[in-house]
């Protein structure tokens, strides 16, 4: 019988209390007659009805309360709204934070066993992660023996003539240990093996699943058949899925590396990324341990080349930069203030709901609703609040999704753009249960505790102070959040200014620059070049409405390769950034066309040529870093294989970015390259100065390109100031996101400081109405109100601050150098804090003024 | 159409158990397991009502007002003070009405097919 009986408990409470004692008499009745045969079926009989008729039950139950939930709901629409629109405004913000935080920092990449892929990397004093050289990925690759498949590959951008338009695209050369260590099949045909990478094999590539489909038709005729990229022909031996992205999305095919000798040179050529993968049972500890020793090594046998040179191991997970994590995490620490916030001011509309539902409650207990019976609909109805709340949530949340993946680094090799799927709605799904949960609890444990009679008596009496406690910690809580917010967005809001104040360095307007990248070997002789910039600058300059045009290696912003720097014929072996420049190669008229101030000297000439000295124009700090003290003009240095003398100093450009570090630039005239050498140094990237619009001049600009090489194809087209703010593209999402988040919370906690003050206003009603009564003053009840905002402001905002301040800390690596303790941003905030409070008081102190104390003391 | 009647028709179909479970408590108040015993009764026992499913229904046709729980109990020596007593409502005896009727109805329509039996 004991057993019976546990079994009854599958039924809601009130069920059992009402038949639970019958069923069980029945049950025994049935039991005593039945021999011991039939006592085993009966019990199994008996578990089957149970069971199956206590879900029922429960059904039954469910029903019910949903419909009286939907009938009370239906008669206090506003409520309903007004919770259902705060949980979302919760749920939508975590969800959207979960699903990209998710997406970059927590989901396992797209590969099989991925925890075990790694990126190693060289160490140099100042750089943690430096690219290998050839031959110490050799050498690290004959001796390590903590990792397999070790394979290095380089970006790669190549024309590729298939279609009617020449294209330029990216992708990577790779060596076959790439494809071993990521362990992607192909969909059609087969990934590189070693012997594609001999120098004797013939050259091949595999397609990208997009690449095979934009250019080929996915027509799989293609495998075995030869396209030419840069005019060299490749054979196309495979296809990869959709699915697989590497190393980044833009990727778009994949050649085999074939190294050739001469790459084996110069230990200090650094430009082979490496991936590969733990040997079963290795840790990540004994596979850094391992790689170092090889490293020490290395450091023995060439102590003149690898001095400075360590070696480390990164997990391909955590290749994501500190920036952006702390964005991230920022970002979810904000959706979390708001769904904290919303969580507040759900508990808190629940309780003043259930203040006024006091007396309801208790005539259905007293006319027999058992506590469990209230207490399943009052969780019903938390729960009904927060499921319609989190499904709109999680519509805002796929709304914002698309706007946030601009916080995902582009360097994540994940093909997929991040959505909400089934991982982050089971994250929605439990962040409302968890809302609608607790904080529907908050009037259940009132009910619970008040007792049902007592209710009946007390239902109009003054709620007495607990009550009035519990709101007020939701309204702290509501106001802490608010200034965390308001003050991060402030801080991250100063961090762009700054950033955006910060001078490039030349003049971003009215310029527009492209690509040209320039096939080889087509044109890898200064002559052939010569034809190709001759045909299109001199036709550019003579368009109406361009000021100046001129060719440059890399334009701002778009990175380029940097050389040690040589003074008196002594290379430094110190690779810190001092002691580098950026090469970059230049044609007359560049710094005119941006705007680059040329200090002291001149431009490179026409008739710079490689029969003539050979000259540099350098920039600023360039000068002060080598000459500080005596006239740069006629000082010579090694650079980039040549010895140059200076012939101008020009101002410094943020070549890199606004927010890196930028080396000194050295400019070299494009007439003194050497021919078939350094070739991917040559200017490619076309800067045009307009007089007008600068996008208008765009058609003329290709059909020019057009005209001068049909087959070269333009890519990265775009202005300056455009160029120059997609430095602070993410900055500016983060701060829009996170504004949104601070006004959300912001008037949240207005909303709930309002009805927390109408709450005790209304509570204490008659005490002000026998106040008045007794003579006290129109002043005397200001001040009461007043005192509980002051009270509240006070400690809200002294913990908020604390909060915010940390919260500055956590996220320094954002702030561009604005101080956590920014005093105009805290100033500011708290000034709006206050602002709030006085806004949230004056309805309800406006009505406590107004109490008439006879109306007051008869509503008894 | 009365009133009643067409509150009753809102309840048709009825579920078998709670058309028999009306049938049962038609004459007089009875508690759970005279009910059982009843319907098995009357159905030569074919339908064997379980407790779980007996209950069930018993708890949604209370709350449906097709039984009640009689404020009087029966004669003393028929008692037995722990068990409850369902009774027959005035809706309830008009949805047995009209849910017989539905049955009816369907029997004729079969017959005029030519499918149900001829008087046995």
């Amino acid at each position: 019988m004991t057993l019976y009986r546990w079994l009854l408990h599958l039924y809601p409470t009130s069920f059992r209390n009402e038949y639970g004692a019958d069923m069980a008499a029945m049950f025994e009745r049935r039991v005593s007659r039945a021999g011991f045969g039939a006592r085993l079926a009966l019990w199994l009989e008996t578990i089957v009805d149970i069971a199956s008729n206590a879900a029922l039950v429960h059904l039954d139950v469910l029903r019910q309360d949903l419909n009286y939930v939907a009938r009370t709901l239906r008669r206090s629409p506003g409520f309903a709204i007004a919770a259902a629109l705060i949980v979302s405004l919760g749920i939508g913000a975590t969800t959207a934070a979960f699903s990209i935080t998710d997406f970059v920092l927590l989901r396992p990449l797209p590969f099989p066993d991925s925890d075990r892929l790694v990126n190693l990397w060289e160490v140099h004093p100042g750089i943690s992660e430096m690219d290998f050289s050839p031959l110490n990925y050799r050498d690290l690759k004959a001796s390590v023996s903590s990792v397999e498949a070790l394979g290095a590959y380089r970006g790669l951008a190549v024309n590729l003539m298939a279609g009617s338009e020449p294209r330029h695209i990216q992708g990577a050369v790779v060596s076959a240990d790439v494809f071993a260590a990521l362990r992607i099949d192909p969909i059609a045909g087969r990934v590189f093996v070693d012997d594609d990478d001999l120098e004797t094999a013939p050259a091949t590539v595999v397609l990208s699943y997009r690449l095979w489909q934009t250019e080929f038709g996915g027509d799989s005729a293609i495998l075995g058949q030869k396209i030419a990229l840069d005019g060299r022909p490749y054979i196309v031996v495979g296809i990869m899925p959709q699915t697989f992205s590497f190393p980044n999305r833009d990727a778009e095919l994949w050649a085999a590396m074939q190294f050739r000798p001469e790459e084996f040179a110069d230990r200090n050529d650094n430009y082979l990324d490496t991936i590969a993968r733990l040997r079963p049972g290795v840790s990540l500890d004994q596979a850094r341990a391992d790689v170092a020793l090889v490293a020490e090594r290395l450091r023995r046998e060439y102590p003149r080349e690898n001095a400075h040179t360590g070696m480390s191991v990164v997990a391909l997970r955590d290749e994501v930069s500190e920036r952006s994590r702390v964005a991230l995490l920022a970002l979810c620490g904000a959706a979390l203030c708001v769904l904290l916030i919303a969580c507040a001011n759900l508990a808190g509309l629940l309780l003043a709901r259930a203040t006024a539902r006091t007396r309801e409650l208790a005539v259905r207990a007293a006319l027999g609703a058992g506590r469990d019976r209230l207490t399943r609909q009052l969780l019903t109805e938390s729960l009904l609040l927060a499921g319609v709340g989190g499904l709109v949530g999680v519509g805002l949340a796929a709304a914002a999704v698309p706007l946030l993946s601009r916080l995902v680094p582009a360097a994540l090799p994940v093909a997929a753009p991040p959505s909400i799927d089934l991982r982050v709605l089971l994250f929605a799904f439990v962040a409302t249960a968890v809302t609608g949960l607790v904080f529907g609890m908050a009037p259940v444990l009132r009910t619970a505790r008040d007792g049902a009679i007592h209710g009946l008596v007390s239902a109009s009496r003054a709620g007495g102070g607990a009550k009035q406690r519990v709101r007020s910690v939701l309204v702290i809580a509501e106001i802490v959040a608010s200034v965390a917010l308001l003050v991060s967005t402030g801080l991250l809001l100063k961090a762009m200014w700054r950033v955006q104040a910060i001078d490039p360095g030349f003049r971003t307007e009215r310029t527009l620059t492209l690509r040209t990248a320039l096939p080889m070997p087509k044109y890898e002789t200064v002559a052939a070049r010569d034809r190709f910039y001759a045909a299109v600058l001199d036709s550019i300059r003579a368009l109406p409405g361009v000021s100046s045009a001129a060719y440059v290696g890399f334009a701002p912003m778009r990175g380029g390769p940097n050389f040690p720097v040589g003074i008196n014929g002594v290379a430094p072996l110190d690779r810190s950034l001092a002691d580098v420049a950026s090469f970059l190669t230049v044609t007359p008229g560049y710094f005119a066309t941006l705007g680059i101030p040329i200090r002291e000297g001149r431009d490179v000439r026409d008739t710079d040529t490689r029969d003539r000295p050979f000259v540099a124009v350098v920039s600023e700090s360039f000068a002060r870093r080598f000459w500080p003290d005596r006239d740069p003009i006629g000082r010579r240095f090694t650079f980039a294989y040549a010895d140059r003398e200076v012939v101008g100093v020009v101002g410094d450009t943020k070549i890199r970015g606004l927010e890196r570090r930028n080396e000194p630039q050295v400019y070299v005239p494009y007439r003194q390259m050497q021919d078939r050498f350094m070739v991917w140094h040559a200017p490619k990237d076309l800067v045009v100065r307009t007089s007008g619009s600068p996008t208008a001049v765009a058609p003329a600009i290709r059909s020019i390109i057009r005209k001068a090489d049909p087959q070269q194809p333009i890519s990265d087209l775009e202005t300056l100031d455009e160029l120059v703010q997609d430095q602070t593209a993410a900055r500016a999402v983060q701060l829009r996101v996170l504004a949104a988040f601070a006004i959300a919370a912001f008037v949240l906690a207005a909303v709930g400081i309002h009805g927390l003050l109408s709450f005790i206003v209304s509570e204490r009603s008659r005490e002000i109405g026998v106040r008045i009564a007794l003579g006290a003053q129109r002043t005397d009840v200001f001040a009461m109100v007043a005192r509980n905002v002051v009270r509240l402001g006070i400690a809200g905002l002294t913990m908020g601050v604390a909060v915010a301040y940390a919260g500055g800390r956590a996220m320094q690596a954002l702030l561009a150098g604005i101080t956590p303790a920014d005093p105009s941003t805290f100033g500011a905030t708290v000034g709006l804090v206050a602002v709030m409070l006085v806004v949230g008081m004056l309805l309800p102190t406006l009505r406590a003024l107004r109490i008439d104390p006879i109306t007051a003391i008869r509503t008894e | 159409m009365t009133q009643p009647d067409a509150e009753a028709q809102a309840f048709l179909p009825l579920p078998p158990a709670t058309f028999h479970i009306l049938l049962a408590v038609a004459d007089e108040p009875r508690h759970g397991y005279a009910i059982i015993q009843d319907v098995a009764e009357r159905t030569g026992g074919e339908l064997r009502l379980s407790a779980g499913t007996l209950y069930r229904s018993v708890q949604r046709m209370l709350e449906q007002g097709l039984i009640v729980e009689p404020r009087e109990r029966p004669a003393p020596e028929d008692d037995d003070e722990r068990r409850r007593y369902y009774r027959l409502t005035p809706l309830g005896a008009a949805v047995a009405k009209a849910e017989a009727r539905r049955l009816m109805d369907l029997v004729r329509l079969a017959r005029a097919r030519g499918f149900a039996p001829g008087k046995a």
